[in-house]
């Protein structure tokens, strides 16, 4: 962790995120760890709001508010921009939700890091579309409610492994990160800064205005993802060397369900196939990483 | 220095004069060959500019939104589906305020495909605050795109460069390319008012509440304003460097004119043809090609169709549902003034279609020979078919 992280403030009081917001607490984090001299790009987002209205802002770096779609686009145009300007050392940043990301701004990403273009994007992930009341993402887990999956309609399919994805474009760099390891995160984001291409951060937020849990319960929840192999902390870098960063305590999936509104429909026999399919995952990540279940 | 030159290259040449930073684009017929030109200067170095080939053409536009926030100079060009496809981020560039220039090819859209020449593509895009010129010919290609740089950063709006698929982007004429000397004097290096700064961190495009939302539109509407008075400061300036005005509009024996004709676009040269042939039989008519339409040149066109009996406008367009749609905005145009000449709206050369001289003088004489429009849009040259949809 950078020494003097925790003295830098990027991130003003006085935000407008909800009580609990994980969005606030992982962009607090990720400025200490990025430092002052960084630009950043926001598509539509929760952060759209949570940064503030015109003519306030709670960033005391340059913010760039675009449109929902365009994350690495405009990313791609602020960098040739700055290096056509001479200025090469500036980090370029996309700060985006999990709609922005998985779904509408998917095509956008992929292009930009198929360019390998000198930039970190950051995925910032509450698993639905928040900003907009909860709708249900490609990275809404299997077995949530959303306002577009409720009832019987809970969503059956699983949440889109995004790192991966990103990973098959080989670029440079790609981790998993959680607002419940600031220091792991802070790591993370400084490793990311010191490289060079496309460089890709997913940071676990919960959301406790849409996962239906108390606002105390936000860093408590993340860790449990962690905790649960639900939301494994590694890298993988050039799209092929993965390393995990934490080792799991094998607890069971079923505690971190039932702290949820959005998974209280949930069975005993939802639960243990939910069980066994991140225990799946698991195995398949330890395999990639060429570690054996016994080493962990 | 005089040159044979491709329309579409007439627009890269002026690119390359205006020393753009950073060039983005997404392959689409029939722009390619201005940005495949451009790709080449930045790669041979002629060009010192960063090349962006983006995934689509939204995107295209999204990373100059990046880019001319950050204080360069940008370009980009399109056509057809592709504008279609940007439609939300050129909302997005005009209420940013930025001054990206772009070339657009005038293409029929789809369904059918239809590569050829039709206006419905960019006139669909009038409301999203760019300002549009369409050319006529290689030498104001050339031209116009140099002066959109210069117009775009005095007010702080993008600009649409507008030209004809393949009747301008792929016809070959001798076009006078300016030393860049001349042209650096003409157009100075960017000095942006606004950009991303880390010594002066701000937030651009956040969230504006109703309190404030509304000043912020109408500031567009006042640069509009300003764009029309500036646009004749600057082809003064142009016209002293380099001996060449287009004008907002271009009247030809407009003043003692019964019947003037209203074009935009190659029709024009096409009109300007027919007119002398006219004249020539003794018939009293008059030619006004519109190069601006945004923001639109009310004025000239109001006091330069004051005398007329009749005005004929050929759009290359459509509105469902409406009409042509300059013939719209001419209406609206002429509506308050009392006594205004009657406008023939006429519907000509879509998807590509020659709009041949005999096809105009028709509209000539179509409208000579009525007192008053029959209907709101008169098709020309239209086929008989027998593949309509819902009529028995």
């Amino acid at each position: 962790m950078p020494l003097d992280a925790l003295d830098r403030e990027y991130m003003c009081s006085g935000h407008v995120g909800c009580p609990g917001c994980g969005a606030a607490v992982a962009m607090r984090f990720l400025l200490k760890a990025l430092g002052g001299k960084t630009i950043m790009i926001i598509p539509a987002c929760c952060w759209s709001i949570i940064a503030g209205a015109y003519p306030q802002s709670t960033l005391r770096i340059p913010v760039l508010h675009t449109a929902f779609e365009t994350g690495g686009a405009v990313a791609s145009g602020v960098r040739a921009a700055q290096d056509i300007k001479g200025d090469t050392e500036t980090t370029v940043v996309t700060w985006a939700g999990d709609g922005g990301t998985f779904d509408i701004g998917f095509q956008a990403l992929s292009g930009a890091v198929e360019r390998n273009e000198n930039f970190i994007y950051v995925c910032y992930d509450n698993e639905a579309y928040m900003n907009t009341g909860a709708q249900r993402s490609s990275s809404t887990p299997y077995g949530a409610w959303t306002t577009t999956t409720p009832g019987q309609h809970w969503k059956r399919l699983r949440k889109k492994n995004i790192v991966e994805a990103l990973g098959a474009h080989r670029i440079p760099y790609a981790a998993t990160a959680s607002i419940a390891f600031p220091e792991d995160l802070m790591n993370k984001a400084k490793k990311a800064k010191s490289m060079t291409g496309s460089r890709f951060l997913h940071i676990f937020s919960s959301c406790p205005t849409g996962w239906g849990m108390p606002s105390e319960m936000s860093i408590k929840i993340a860790r449990m993802a962690v905790q649960t192999n639900i939301f494994p902390l590694y890298e993988l870098e050039d799209g092929v060397r993965y390393s995990i960063n934490y080792t799991p305590k094998g607890y069971l999936v079923n505690e971190y369900f039932r702290l949820q509104g959005r998974f209280k429909h949930l069975t005993e026999e939802d639960l243990a196939h939910i069980q066994g399919m991140v225990d799946e995952d698991w195995r398949l990540l330890l395999r990639k990483a060429g570690v054996s279940p016994e080493m962990i | 220095m005089q040159q044979v030159l491709e329309g579409s290259h007439a627009v890269a040449e002026a690119v390359r004069l205006a020393r753009a930073q950073v060039i983005s684009a997404y392959p689409i017929t029939p722009q390619t060959h201005i940005v495949e030109r451009l790709s080449e200067y930045c790669a041979d170095g002629t060009l010192n500019a960063k090349f962006l080939r983006v995934e689509s053409e939204h995107s295209a536009l999204a990373a100059l939104i990046g880019a001319a926030t950050s204080g360069v100079r940008t370009f980009t060009a399109t056509s057809s589906q592709g504008l279609a496809l940007m439609h939300e981020l050129l909302h997005w560039a005009s209420g940013a305020r930025l001054p990206i220039v772009m070339a657009e090819v005038n293409r029929a859209l789809a369904p059918g495909w239809n590569i050829w020449t039709d206006q419905t593509d960019s006139l669909a895009q009038r409301d999203t605050g760019w300002i549009q010129l369409y050319c006529e010919d290689g030498q104001e290609v050339l031209d116009t795109t140099i002066q959109a740089f210069r117009l775009a950063e005095w007010v702080n709006l993008p600009v649409m460069v507008i030209l004809d698929a393949f009747f301008l982007s792929h016809t070959y004429e001798p076009v006078d390319v300016p030393d860049q000397r001349s042209v650096d004097r003409f157009l100075p290096p960017y000095q942006p008012r606004f950009q991303l700064d880390l010594d002066n961190p701000c937030a651009f495009n956040q969230l504006a509440t109703p309190d404030v939302y509304m000043e912020m539109r109408r500031n567009v509407q006042t640069a509009m304003e300003d764009a029309l008075a500036f646009l004749e400061q600057m082809e003064a300036e142009f016209e002293t460097l380099f001996g060449r005005r287009h004008g907002a509009v271009e009247a030809i024996h407009c003043e003692d004119a019964d019947i003037i004709l209203l074009t935009s676009g190659t029709v024009t040269s096409t009109s300007r043809l027919v007119i002398n042939k006219l004249r020539e039989m003794g018939e009293k008519v008059g030619l006004l090609k519109i190069k601006l339409f945004r923001p639109f040149p009310l004025s000239p066109i109001r006091e330069l169709t004051a005398t007329a009996a009749k005005v004929a406008v050929i759009d290359r367009n459509f509105s469902f549902g409406a009409s042509g749609i300059f013939a719209q905005e001419i209406r609206a145009a002429l509506c308050n003034l009392p006594g205004h000449p009657p406008v023939f709206g006429y519907i000509a050369g879509l998807g590509g279609r020659d709009i041949t001289p005999s096809v105009i003088e028709d509209i000539y004489w179509s409208t000579k020979n009525s007192p008053a429009p029959e209907l709101e849009s008169l098709w020309v040259g239209l086929h008989e078919v027998d593949y309509a949809i819902g009529r028995s």
